[in-house]
């Protein structure tokens, strides 16, 4: 969800599209229409049939405009009653206490019929440590100690205490509480932190690799936690990983530049355009991830590569996955198989994408790409633990009732 | 520092590396957010005339022990744990910035336990007049240029001469970093403040403050804040001083320390 309309010259201009970012650039009257147009796309997907719409949190920047993506969440939920709502997710350690993290989601699955799918993300260094002040070597204990409470919060009938480091609350009690038991499909959202690796696969959490760099690069990050579910003596199921994926489809390959290029570009070059300084503070990242040699994707190696790269560069490199239907579905299928994937986080509104363009795009891929690639994972069909189970009999708020 | 080296074992289990020199009375030197760097003239220099020790902090050194230290209050008793097991009775007590920081908690805590207090350009206050920079967010050019007034110092202090084209090198410098501020960011991250400053009516010790005019990462108008705010302080400036006057003007700050110290 980002802002359009970054000058030209930002890169030259400013230092960061995060924390420090020059508050001029944004304009809160021309902020309304871009809100529903992004939300209006998120409900056009919904109707096109994708399984979920996705959204997620990031603060003082012009790369995602969501600090409060429950807020966006619960607008979908009524206006949408068939896709999942994707939350991925809330930045636990954030919440003060992060007992709010549990009520507002339990709100939103409830709102929703049981269509929540609850991400928990540490957060980017830029959002956690550099916006909301968390201290860096201590963010990750916070993040458990919050996972912990959250959880125990939506297991326990009765009325608890709590008495953490960081949050000592004398009666846990959650009201509402989720439609779907034992809780809502966790997703981890993860930048490359290995650690993140094991937690995912010991609790059955979908691990979720969100980078802009593409499949190619994803490989062998997904390749390492693959090997972690092994060595932990876990199944397979390839739904216990997910994959952020920039998609551009056109009627040929030729189109897709010609429609999408200069928005991709302005994507790379000025959204992911961050301060070096606020992209890796000491202990965010922990000793095991700096050794494993695991560099954060904010770092001044992808800073100079993301803004050299070219539209064939971005396309050849699989940054980027783009042209005709069939182009796109030969490289999804790749891709998938590839990185052993159940889902997937695609973006189609990128960088300053205008709706047209987004809806031709997304309705292309809705039409000619995904019904092939539904059935990649025939043997693992029937494994439902990562996925939601809506209420059958839920409100449908879209829909004509009580006389209206 | 012509010196020997010993390591302690503090009565909660935490090791550490200490540098140790000369003989007389006690003297403990707490080191800043950059840790004990391979050259430390102002200790060599007080190594004359008194017993000086220098404890690293945990994190910054080969013994790890950081994850038990947490908050101010952990590594102010830590402090303590540390003058314990050298065996040393009221020590006077040298911090510089975050050591600093840290000397001036444990002579609030314990008042009677030292003998006097000599406070380099520490951090530990906020003024929202003259916010300090941001450590955390710096490159390290940026880095050099707030703490050192002749960049070619900082680099011959700071990076002890690493070849940063050699990946294990690199990743090795990255790690050290990342264990060193990483354990400086619980006390210092991301405002300097623990609100030492509700606890310095407490500071009763005599209190010698040192300050370099030209700091540019704690600035001269927190040095006078200081010496309003604690009890005893008499504040001695370094003409020309940067941050890092105990490496680039040892000389003068030993001399002030000294006079204040008086005879071993």
């Amino acid at each position: 969800m980002p802002w359009p309309h970054l000058p030209d010259d930002f890169r030259q201009t400013h230092r960061s599209v995060w924390v420090d970012i020059d508050s001029d650039l944004y304009d809160p009257a021309e902020g309304n229409r871009v809100y529903h147009e992004y939300m209006d796309q998120l409900e056009y997907a919904d109707s096109l049939g994708f399984d979920g719409i996705g959204v997620n949190e990031h603060h003082q920047n012009a790369y995602g405009l969501m600090p409060s993506p429950n807020i966006i969440a619960a607008g979908l939920a009524r206006r949408t009653s068939r896709a999942a709502i994707a939350v991925i997710g809330n930045s636990i350690a954030l919440y003060n206490p992060p007992i709010r993290v549990a009520e507002e989601f339990a709100m939103l699955d409830v709102i929703s019929g049981g269509r929540l799918v609850a991400g928990f993300p540490v957060g980017t260094p830029m959002d956690t440590n550099f916006c909301y002040g968390q201290i860096p070597a201590l963010t990750r204990d916070k993040y458990y100690e919050a996972h912990e409470l959250i959880m125990r919060a939506w297991a326990e009938r009765e009325p608890f205490a709590f008495d953490g480091k960081y949050n000592q609350l004398r009666y846990v009690n959650c009201w509402p509480r989720p439609i779907q038991k034992p809780h809502p499909p966790i997703y981890i959202p993860g930048g490359g932190s290995i650690e993140t690796w094991d937690f995912c696969v010991e609790h059955d959490y979908n691990y979720s690799y969100l980078s802009y760099s593409g499949y190619k690069a994803g490989k062998a990050l997904l390749d390492g936690y693959w090997e972690r579910v092994a060595a932990l003596g876990k199944d397979e199921s390839p739904y216990r990983a997910a994959f952020a994926q920039v998609v551009c489809v056109a009627d040929t390959d030729a189109d897709a530049e010609k429609l999408y290029a200069e928005h991709i570009l302005y994507f790379y070059n000025r959204c992911l355009h961050v301060y070096l300084g606020f992209a890796d503070p000491p202990g965010y990242r922990t000793v095991k991830t700096i050794q494993a040699g695991k560099l954060n994707q904010f770092r001044m190696e992808n800073q100079r590569l993301f803004t050299s790269l070219t539209w064939k560069d971005l396309v050849e490199g699989g940054y980027v996955i783009a042209g005709s239907p069939a182009t796109v579905r030969e490289r999804m299928e790749h891709m998938i198989k590839d990185l052993r994937l159940g889902s997937l986080f695609l973006l189609f509104q990128i960088g300053n994408m205008p709706d047209d363009k987004v809806r031709h795009s997304t309705k292309l891929f809705a039409e000619k790409v995904m019904p092939q690639l539904r059935d990649i994972w025939p043997e693992w069909k029937n494994d439902e633990r990562f996925w939601i189970k809506p209420l059958e009999s839920r409100v449908r708020p879209e829909l004509p009732r009580n006389g209206r | 520092m012509s010196s020997s080296e010993r390591r302690i074992e503090t009565r909660r289990g935490l090791k550490s590396r200490v540098l140790e020199a000369g003989q007389g009375a006690p003297v403990v030197f707490f080191h800043g957010a950059g840790g004990l760097l391979k050259e430390e003239p102002l200790l060599e220099r007080l190594g004359a005339k008194y017993h000086v020790f220098a404890p690293e902090w945990p994190g910054y050194g080969a013994d790890g022990g950081e994850e038990k230290l947490e908050d101010m209050l952990d590594f102010a008793l830590h402090g303590w744990d540390v003058v314990e097991s050298l065996g040393i009775e009221k020590p006077s007590l040298i911090g510089h910035s975050m050591g600093g920081m840290i000397a001036a908690e444990m002579a609030c805590i314990a008042n009677k336990s030292l003998a006097k207090l000599t406070l380099i350009a520490p951090a530990g206050l906020w003024l929202d007049a003259h916010p300090i920079p941001d450590l955390f967010s710096m490159l390290p050019f940026e880095l050099v240029g707030a703490l050192f007034t002749d960049p070619r110092n900082g680099e011959k202090f700071l990076t002890g001469g690493i070849d940063f084209t050699n990946a294990d090198a690199l990743t090795q410098f990255m790690v050290g970093n990342a264990r060193r501020l990483g354990t400086a960011g619980k006390i210092l991250f991301p405002i300097p403040n623990r609100r030492l400053s509700k606890r310095l009516y407490r500071l009763t010790a005599p209190t010698l403050l040192v300050w370099g005019r030209n700091d540019k990462l704690i600035p001269p108008p927190y040095a006078e804040r200081w010496a309003q705010l604690v009890p005893h302080a008499r504040l001695a400036w370094i003409e020309n001083g940067s941050h890092m006057a105990p490496h680039e003007q040892p000389e003068l700050v030993a001399s002030e320390v000294e006079r204040f110290l008086g005879a071993p």
